[in-house]
């Protein structure tokens, strides 16, 4: 087994790590660079919990090799808020108790967050498609598809 | 076990001819990291074919468009063109996972997976679909109807690979449409689908039609019968009839917990006789 360099860039900052080949970006996350807010749920693509943005688009880090990043853009949880401002999103969440025991909130707060980039306006139904792949199985999810329509008119400036 | 990048078909096809089959292609990965996470398999090389030229690329080509092998649903869904002239195809690749899977999977992952309930492929046969498959004697093209054998088995060579699938061109009056049907709203897998893919002539019947059925046998199949059973035709009852016999005689379905056999050969046959009315209205609109 022969270990891969690999360099990439996570939340705007250069990072590199050290990497088996089937060592997957969740556990290079997590292990390597102690990013620890994607969270392994189901580890096979369902759940969602492990959500992370890679080169505009959202993927399960689960189902990405550590290997595959190599000078992609990355972007986790740990980069919404700024310095100490949180992202709408996630004071929403809180605000309105879109959480309860919080393995699913990371990458729900991700896949939210790319959804609203890409349409500022979104329906309940079109937050709930979009969020299929997120498994909550706490709050239920009207109180997050709530805090997402919140947060959405928040940044709309509504 | 190894990770290799290769830069071109002649190195991928390389790697898994010496290989000896313990190499797996790389793609969207979505079905990979699965296998290899279970254990279902432990290959020594993985191949990411990611950097060849053109793998991640939508290209028109002769008037239709050839996806490359290493395209997203979520990128194909976004091709405006491809929406435009195959929009059963974009419909099927878009019910495969969730919004992160989309960002990921790929058509030809889909097919080369084998699955019998891969939901882009019926919909891939039914637009005559051809893939290009790079190997050891240099590009083939193949149908996509004669890539899959049985559940999980391509009748893909040694030191083959499929680097892209062509969507051939259309004249006016054609479309095509996909229906599966799941016990959820989403995130499923099929129980039973079909594809229906229609040409009209200047008269408004059908002058020609391409009818595929998934999850209803050990491989998504063509379906020609059911094709005979409305070409000439307007789509009126008896021809819709004709049709859904056609499409249950050609169901040899499993019975399990998520559908009965008899359940799976009776909804295959409603799905495409819906998929048939979607891809004629369709049709009707762009003639």
């Amino acid at each position: 087994m022969k270990n891969i360099h690999v360099s990439t860039t996570i939340n705007g900052d250069d990072a590199e790590f050290v990497c088996a080949p089937e060592e997957t970006l969740l556990d290079a996350l997590r292990n390597r660079l102690g990013l620890s807010g994607a969270k392994e749920g189901c580890g096979t693509g369902d759940c969602g919990a492990c959500t992370v943005e890679m080169d505009g688009r959202l993927v399960c880090s689960c189902l990405v090799l550590g290997a595959e990043v190599q000078d992609a853009q990355i972007k986790t949880v740990e980069g919404m808020a700024i310095g100490e401002a949180l992202h709408p999103l996630q004071q929403a969440f809180i605000d309105h108790a879109a959480l309860q025991c919080g393995i699913c909130t990371p990458g729900i707060l991700v896949a939210a967050k790319t959804l609203l980039e890409r349409n500022p306006d979104p329906s309940d139904t079109e937050i709930r498609y979009w969020l299929a792949g997120n498994l909550c199985r706490c709050t239920g999810y009207d109180k997050i598809i709530k805090a997402v329509q919140i947060a959405a008119a928040d940044m709309r400036g509504a | 076990m190894q990770y290799m990048k290769p830069q071109t078909a002649a190195e991928v096809s390389d790697i898994l001819a010496r290989s000896e089959g313990a190499a797996r292609i790389l793609g969207g990965g979505t079905d990979l990291l699965v296998q290899l996470r279970s254990g279902m398999i432990e290959p020594e090389t993985i191949v990411d074919i990611k950097h060849l030229s053109g793998i991640a690329d939508i290209t028109a080509e002769d008037g239709g468009l050839r996806i490359g092998a290493a395209v997203s649903g979520q990128k194909l869904g976004e091709h405006e063109g491809a929406c435009a002239m195959w929009p059963g195809v974009v419909e099927a690749c878009e019910l495969i996972g969730s919004t992160q899977v989309q960002g990921r999977c790929t058509m030809v992952g889909n097919l080369c997976n084998g699955s019998p309930a891969a939901d882009s492929v019926p919909a891939m046969i039914a637009a005559g679909a051809v893939v290009r498959i790079e190997g050891p004697d240099g590009p083939r093209d193949c149908a996509v109807e004669d890539i899959p054998v049985s559940p999980g088995k391509t009748s893909l060579g040694k030191g083959e690979f499929v680097s892209s699938v062509f969507l051939p061109a259309r004249p006016k009056g054609a479309a095509d449409a996909y229906l599966r049907f799941i016990p959820r709203t989403e995130m499923d897998i099929a129980v039973a689908s079909a594809a229906v893919n229609i040409e009209l002539a200047e008269d408004r019947t059908i002058k020609s039609a391409r009818i595929a059925l998934g999850a209803v046998g050990p491989k998504v199949v063509l379906v020609p019968d059911a094709a005979d059973a409305i070409i000439g035709s307007k789509l009126e009852d008896p021809a819709i009839a004709a049709l859904v016999r056609a499409c249950e005689a050609a169901c040899n379905p499993i019975d399990d917990k998520r559908g009965t056999a008899e359940f799976r050969t009776t909804v295959a046959g409603v799905l495409a006789k819906r998929a048939a009315r979607i891809a004629m209205t369709r049709a009707g609109e762009n003639a």
